[in-house]
Formats: C-alpha cells, structure tokens, sequence
C-alpha cells in the first residue's frame, strides 16, 4: 500500500476559494455570485481583489442561478456559490431550465455538502444532491476530495464550456494530493494499484478509503484505490479495467446510496461486468446535529465501514 | 415606421400566428395575440437586434420570459429574416426545432424559456454583465401578468434595483387572465404598479395595442436614470379576434376549420379599417 503523507489538513471550500481567487488573476470573464455565504465560501480574497465581478445577491438562490444563466448571454463564465443544499434543491427549476437544458456556461459551486456540515443538522445537510445534479442531461457533475484537488478542478472548470456541478464540503481534511496537479475532467484517478478489491471513492471518502487501505494491507489485503472525483461522466474504462482485475467492488460517498457514485457503478456493473459490489454510503436517511467525526461514524462513512464492506464483498467472489 | 405600417404589421402577423398554430393543432393563442402588438414594436422600432448583429456582443438582448407565446416571437422572428417562414410549418411536430417554447436551436432565441419565472432574473443578470463592461446594449424581457406570482421574479426586481440597471426593460402583457381564471381571482397580484415602484422601479402604463403609445414610451426610457423600467401593457387576450376577446379557453384553445376561416376574415376585414 503506498503512501500518502501531507503535510497539513485544509477544507475543501478553501481550495474552492483559493482557486476562484487564481481565476480572478487569470480569466477576466470569470465573475463570481454570492447568496450571503461569501465567509462560509470562501469567496472573501475573490470579492476583495475583484469587487467589480464579485455579484452579492443576497439570500436569493434562484435568483442568483437565474442571473448566472443571463451574464453568460453577455459572455460571462458565473460561478454562483452557496451550499449544496441551496445550490441544488432549492433551484432544481432554474438549473433545469435556465442552465442545463439551455446549455449554459454556468458553474455551480456548493459547498457544506454532506453530514459533515456537521452541527446545523439535517435541514443543511443534503445528500441527495450528486443525484439531482447527475440526472440532468449535459451536467458535468465534480466532487474532489481535499484542498488541492478543489482548488484545481475549480481552476479547470472555467476552461470546460458547459454547465458544472462543484461539490465541496466544510471540514478540514488531510491535504494528500499534489499542489501542482492537473485536473482532468472525467478522468479517474488510480490512488493505489492492487489486486484484490477495487474501492472507489469520492470526495472526503477518499482519505477514508486510503485509511481503510492501510487496514486492509495489514490483513494481507490488497486493495486497489481510486479517486472518481469526476461522478459525470463517469470514467467507465478504468473502472471497468479495475473490476476486470479485482474481480470485486466497493463504493464509497458522502451521499445517499440511492443515485451517488455506487449507484452509477451499480448501472455499469450491471450492464457491462456483472460483479459484486458493497455501497458505503447513506443508507435513505437524513442527517443529524453532532460534530463531522461523530456522524460520519454514526452513517458508517469512514474506514471501518470500507473494510467491513471489502471483507464482504470478497466473500461473495 | 409609422404607427399605422406597424399596425398593417400586426394584422400579417396575427394572421400568421393563427395559420401555423391552426397548421400544427396547438399552441397558445390567447396570448400570442396579446402580446404580439408588443413584440412588433420591439423588435420593429426599438431593438437593434436582427439576423445581421445576432452574434455581436453589442446587440440588444430581448428574452420572453412568457415562453408558452412563442409563436409569436417565432413569427416575429420569421418577418426579420432569421429563419424562413415555411419552417414554421414544422411548428409543435415530432423533430422539429420550432417547438412550443423558445430554444436556442431556433436562430433570434436568447434563452430557452418556458418555465415561469425565469425570464427576469435571466434578464437582470444579462444587464448586469452589459454593465461590468459598459456596454452600451439594453435588456428587454416580456413577462405575463399570470407569472407574477412566482417569487423569483421579486428577487430579481430586488436585485435590478439594487444594482441600478436602467438598461433593463421589463414589459408585463397585463391580458389579466390565466389559464385557471383572472388573474384578479388566482392570485392577486395588484396594484403591480406600487409593487415595482416600491421596489425601485421607474413604472408606467401603455395601451399594449397603441402602437404609437408603445413607440413613445419605449422611446423613453430608461424612464428614469439608475432604475430599472417597468412598462405595464395593458392588453386583451386573443386580441382582434371576436369571438377570442377576454375569452377564457383560448388560452390554449385552438380554432377549428370553420373559427380558423372567420379569424382570417376578421382580420382581413380590420386592413380597410387603417
């Protein structure tokens, strides 16, 4: 199992923040909207250094989807940011309408996405969002899994012409992928090669998979461990060449089971290379109050969850 | 173009609104033809927007937030050159582009609309990115009085007017009935006028089938500097056609061989009376 030190732990939010603030210096299209999250956000560096395309709306969401959608009709790139839950369900219409359907080169960043908002509870804590967001024909759909993962795929979606779904979350998390990394679009990333299991994660699962490898090495296991930060579209060959190898799968999100990443695997997997496969995931429940670590061990989203779900799935090779 | 040559205008063009939705067995008549007066001075007297600029980032930007009339902008779009007018006879029918709401895929359309309560805020965002690069083009959107009630448009009011976009144009086709009854019964939404202008908006009334009233007032704007402008239009559903008037059912009602024959004759008719 390799090895994966950082130095230090980030949230994802911030490399949402810090990139905006790189696209800021470099693309003088990209503006910015705001739905009075501008701290939560981080969005501050980007309205200080660019108050002129710094847009606050106000606590307006489908108002700011809706503008978004018109400033590309004067060749704007809008990124609207507010968190996932607002982003999503509160303006299904207008993404439907006004962005996916009409095609329109609007970037939808959502933050605060999953359990580990943490202590608002289950009001904030959507999980359903990757679904809503992934049903839309054209939507790209993006969840990356720390600090510098965000802050690239936010810098490599203003190059990408179309609607985007940017999911990212509060909590701080390990920071273990590269600083200079390029992010590619659709293009899974092999973590860790192995022979045994393929696990893949998304988002803050991610690190837990990584945890869980180490685990699993331990017991003679030896997982192979890969980032889908790209849920749409799908990376469905290397997914497919894993599974061809490994023989077994397991799935993990910070979402519900029903229409995530496991959900999309379990289509493939079904139509191509019917093999078994464990889901880590929300099982048709809503979030709670509590802190990130008590509910992500409460809704089994961690380590522990990932290596009971590989000793399943294993048994039924 | 002089009130009248634009009212013989509206005569062709309702008569074409009635043909391709007779043609194609659907469409929403009422409206149409409430709006249609409306639509013929826009893009007949104000806007510079025609097939020749349609891809300069200098055009005026025109976006019909009550897409469900959209056979009355295609028709519009039509006389202006942006497509042949026989495509219209695809209008509503299984592959064609010419569908029952605006789409991009139609050459003229901004915005795929249809959706109630999009076209404001589409169109305050649209002013706003004129504004971040002083651009000198204006934004128009046509709302229906029936649409009101969906809060995104007071969102949108509230932002126009904060961000003091005096380049954005909001006309209200005030036909005041909906599918389900009057406005007045489903949802009130009156006075609308109090309601923009205490939401910072400049407000006026026009006769939406005055051609020269509309000339002038669209001539005026923005009504005042630093706000957003609200034109209420007040018009009548399936107007200049008799038996459609302020008739309820033709808001999705279509004529049939014989009404088709009398509307055509009606408007006929309405030529010598210029």
């Amino acid at each position: 199992m390799k090895d994966f030190p950082y130095t230090e732990s980030k949230d994802t939010r911030s490399g949402f923040g810090a990139g905006l603030h790189e696209l800021g210096k470099t693309n003088p299209n990209v503006v910015a909207l705001c739905a009075d999250l501008t701290g939560s956000l981080k969005m501050d560096a980007f309205k200080k250094d660019f108050p002129e395309r710094f847009f606050q709306v106000g606590i307006a969401e489908a108002n700011m989807i809706g503008l978004a959608a018109g400033m590309t009709i004067g060749g704007k790139i809008p990124f609207t940011g507010t968190f996932a839950n607002f982003s999503t369900g509160r303006v299904y219409d207008q993404i439907r309408q006004s962005v996916a359907y009409s095609g329109k080169n609007v970037k939808i960043c959502a933050s605060h996405a999953g359990v580990t908002l943490g202590e608002d509870g289950a009001t904030h804590q959507i999980l359903e969002d990757l679904g809503m967001m992934k049903m839309l024909p054209h939507m790209t759909v993006i969840n990356p899994c720390d600090f510098n993962q965000t802050k690239a795929a936010t810098i490599a979606i203003a190059d990408y012409e179309g609607p985007v779904y940017l999911r990212f979350g509060r909590p701080v998390v390990p920071n273990f992928t590269p600083a200079d990394q390029k992010f590619e679009i659709g293009k899974a990333w092999v973590l860790n090669e192995g022979k045994d299991v393929s696990i893949f994660a998304t988002g803050h699962l991610v690190w837990k998979a990584v945890l869980a490898g180490k685990i699993l090495a331990e017991q003679g296991i030896d997982a192979e461990i890969i980032n889908i930060h790209t849920i749409k579209p799908l990376d469905e060959e290397a997914i497919l060449a894993s599974v061809a190898k490994t023989r077994c799968v397991v799935s993990a999100e910070e979402h519900q089971l029903n229409g995530g990443l496991g959900d999309s695997i379990a289509q493939l997997l079904a139509r191509k290379m019917p093999l078994p496969l464990e889901m880590v995931g929300v099982n048709d429940s809503f979030g709670e109050s509590g802190t990130p670590e008590q509910l992500m061990e409460k809704y089994r989203l961690n380590e522990g969850a990932i290596v009971e779900a590989v000793q399943k799935v294993m048994a039924r090779k | 173009m002089t009130p009248k040559e634009l009212a013989l205008k509206s005569i062709g063009y309702r008569k074409n609104i009635l043909k391709y939705i007779y043609g194609a067995n659907a469409g929403h008549t009422g409206g149409s033809l409430s709006c249609i007066d409306i639509l013929n001075v826009l893009y007949n007297h104000t806007l510079n927007v025609g097939p020749d600029n349609f891809k300069s980032p200098d055009r005026d930007r025109y976006i019909q937030s009550k897409g469900h009339c959209v056979e009355a902008l295609f028709v519009v779009l039509a006389d202006k050159g942006f497509f042949p007018e026989s495509d219209l006879e695809t209008l509503c029918r299984y592959k064609s582009h010419y569908i029952g709401h605006p789409t991009r895929k139609v050459n003229g359309v901004e915005q795929n609309t249809g959706a109630l309560g999009h076209g404001l805020p589409i169109s305050v965002g649209t002013a706003l990115a004129a504004k971040m690069d002083n651009k000198a083009y204006r934004v128009f959107t046509l709302l229906g009085d029936g649409e009101l009630p969906e809060g995104s448009n007071w969102e949108a009011a509230l932002t126009a007017a904060h961000y003091k976009l005096d380049n954005l144009t909001a006309i209200i086709d005030h036909n005041k009935l909906q599918i389900t009854g009057r406005t007045s019964d489903v949802c009130n939404t009156d006075p609308i006028d109090l309601k923009f202008e205490s939401f910072g908006w400049a407000v006026r009334h026009v006769d939406g089938h005055d051609f020269k009233m509309l000339q002038e007032t669209l001539d005026e704007l923005p009504f005042t500097d630093s706000k957003p402008s609200l034109i209420i239009a007040h018009t009548v559903k399936g107007k200049g056609i008799s038996y459609m008037e302020d008739e309820l059912k033709w808001h999705h009602g279509v004529p049939n061989k014989q009404q088709y024959a009398q509307a055509i004759e009606e408007l006929d008719n309405a030529v010598a009376t210029l």
